[in-house]
């Protein structure tokens, strides 16, 4: 195709993706460099018969003209990526100096915003990736001995917790194990201890956000080692039974190398989806227990009135970053394979 | 033909029937028992008492005088006017798909056909694109947009969508025109046509099973965002997804939560609707990246 075709056919989509995707993330790191501006005070003296007296007061006119002029705030370098509430070096490096034990370390660390939402995105997605894979494994070769008519109804009934949006499907299972709720209720019946709930324990909220996630991406993980399970190639399955291997052996052996690419492509798609996990967190009103980094952008955007453009910036950045960071192996050999492929 | 070895139980297959007759019941469960209780009263679908209340219908019997009610569908659709935040859903949806998909094959099809470097430079862009987590970009747009003053309508959040949605939908459909032979708009190139023209008689005659199944992933991101919606829509304006947030938000007050159950069960029927309609066709989406490599 020529040079001049192209660019016309992939104009509209590009332009889409330059002006959404790729000026925002420019325009998330210049608000990143401002802070909000300070409310504009006054000081005024009245005085009266008993003497003057000096009051302070926020000059609202003034205040408002100056966010109205700069809406951007004013300039503030890199301040807020090192603040308290963003990697704060000056905090941990006083933890450090701090804290005899390792242990008394990471709790100090955990008591910083940017570093809790980190712990649980971190652990959240390296807890239920693995799961989602091995159950998901487990499924589709326990769907393919199934007979064929119940095949169909298995995946249709599947595709539900993966296709329902995960706001609504956060909150059906909430509703379940909520202290009100049916599973709730019965597990504080069975441990007699009413005190047992979503929103008392950290430990619990944690646990049930990991299993949201893992019933929503499970069928994903399924679907796609099940259509690969298609693809075993009999020849090689009958040369291996013949060789006397056992079953558990064929699937150890042959069926799992063979899936081995598929594997890959569902963990990469697993890992984006799960860095984002948002919506489990405002359905199961989770933020006193778990917020994960995008939960604290949003927070920060949402902060009524007056938005914290600098410090959600400056967190999208570092999850961004992050986001590459976690992708670099992936990239690097689809670049690999690339440049095989054209020489 | 099935030999006496492979018919026979054995504790493996024993092991892997259980497990999916267990996920199974996983996976259906939450949602027949929300559909189930969304026609009863709180106190019977959330009863700390005693959890066969939701099943009986013992206190719904008690307020209505029958063990059905449609007391939350009332509620969420008469009394929260849930049919304008469906309405707002519909126009969303609408656009999003139709206008990502004419993006998309466009681009798509360009992708396909290029065997030049900056093909491939734009497709890892798109991937890396797709990684990143949405909220970090509308956190970009949300300053400009308010100074703009486009914030808060339908047309601003249709485009972001478009956009949030391109990598996606360039991958699915690169790969898939990648599997038209080329030699079929080639030929009739050789023949006269322009590549346009080659394009507008030759491909889109044959691409409509790869843009439908792309277009239902389309449907399926448009329609169960929430993160764009609620930053960027104001509350005239609100999809079902904010709407159905925003009356946990707002109506923990006794017999409102039923309101949002029966707006989940409500957001729920169209996707069951989908899923009934085109299950062969979403999983030869979620696959077809995969599989071919």
């Amino acid at each position: 195709m020529k040079h001049r075709t192209f660019f016309w056919f992939i104009l509209p989509t590009l332009s889409a993706m330059i002006l959404f995707i790729a000026l925002p993330i420019v325009s998330v790191f210049i608000q990143s460099l401002f802070v909000q501006h300070e409310q504009v005070l006054v000081v005024s003296e009245s005085c009266g018969p008993f003497g003057c007296k000096e009051s302070t007061s926020v000059d609202l006119e003034a205040t408002q003209k100056l966010r109205d002029e700069a809406p951007l705030g004013k300039f503030n370098g890199l301040g807020t990526y090192t603040n308290r509430s963003h990697l704060a070096f000056a905090e941990i490096g006083e933890a450090w100096a701090n804290t005899e034990t390792m242990g008394e370390f990471w709790r100090e660390l955990g008591d910083l915003p940017f570093y809790n939402a980190l712990t649980f995105t971190l652990a959240y997605t390296f807890i239920v990736t693995p799961m989602v894979l091995i159950l998901g494994m487990a499924v589709a070769v326990g769907v393919n001995t199934l007979p064929r008519k119940l095949k169909g109804a298995a995946i249709f009934v599947s595709l539900l917790p993966f296709l329902v949006t995960p706001l609504v499907g956060s909150l059906i299972l909430f509703w379940m194990v909520d202290g009100d709720g049916v599973i709730g209720a019965t597990i504080q019946n069975i441990f007699n201890d009413p005190n047992l709930s979503l929103k008392a324990s950290t430990g619990l909220m944690w646990f049930m956000l990991m299993v949201y996630g893992v019933w929503h991406t499970l069928p994903f993980s399924f679907i796609t080692f099940y259509a690969g399970l298609q693809t075993v190639p009999a020849d090689t399955m009958e040369a291996a039974q013949i060789d006397g291997a056992s079953k558990w052996q064929r699937l150890v052996y042959v069926v799992v190398p063979h899936l081995m690419p598929l594997v890959t492509f569902v963990t990469l798609m697993l890992i984006m989806d799960n860095l984002r996990v948002f919506e489990p967190i405002v359905s199961f009103s989770a933020e006193a227990h778990a917020r994960s980094l995008s939960w604290i952008i949003f927070n920060d955007l949402r902060e009524s009135g007056n938005p914290l453009y600098g410090s959600a910036g400056a967190t999208s950045l570092i999850t961004i970053f992050l986001v590459v960071i976690l992708m670099m192996p992936v990239l690097v050999r689809t670049w690999r394979d690339f440049t095989r492929k054209s020489h | 033909m099935a030999r006496k070895a492979e018919t026979r139980m054995t504790p493996l297959k024993l092991f892997s029937f259980t497990m999916v007759g267990l996920w199974l019941l996983i996976a259906a469960f939450p949602f027949l028992w929300t559909f189930w209780g969304s026609f009863k009263v709180q106190a019977d679908f959330l009863s700390k008492a005693d959890w066969m209340n939701a099943v009986r219908g013992t206190n719904t019997l008690e307020q209505t005088g029958s063990t059905f009610t449609g007391q939350g569908y009332y509620g969420a659709w008469v009394t929260e006017d849930f049919w304008f935040n469906f309405k707002n859903t519909s126009i969303v949806v609408f656009f999003t798909v139709v206008i990502s998909l004419t993006f998309g094959t466009l681009g798509g099809y360009a992708l396909a056909r290029s065997g030049f470097r900056y093909a491939f430079w734009i497709l890892m862009a798109a991937l890396v694109f797709r990684a990143m987590p949405h909220i970090t970009l509308v956190s970009g747009y949300l300053l400009w947009f308010f100074e703009w003053n486009v914030w808060g309508i339908l047309p601003t959040t249709i485009i972001v969508l478009v956009a949030i949605n391109q990598p996606f939908t360039l991958w699915m459909l690169h790969s898939f025109f990648k599997n038209i032979p080329k030699d079929m708009d080639e030929s009739a190139m050789v023949d006269g046509c322009t590549r346009f023209q080659a394009f507008r008689h030759v491909i889109v005659p044959v691409m409509w099973p790869g843009v439908i199944t792309t277009g239902l992933f389309s449907f399926l991101l448009a329609y169960n965002d929430f993160t764009v919606a609620v930053m960027l829509l104001s509350e005239e304006n609100e999809t079902i997804i904010p709407a159905i947030n925003s009356f946990m938000g707002t109506t923990q007050v006794e017999g409102k939560v039923m309101y949002a159950v029966a707006a989940v069960v409500s957001a729920t029927a169209p996707l069951f609707v989908l899923i009934l309609f085109f299950q062969r066709q979403i999983v030869s989406g979620l696959t077809a990246g995969a599989v071919k490599g």
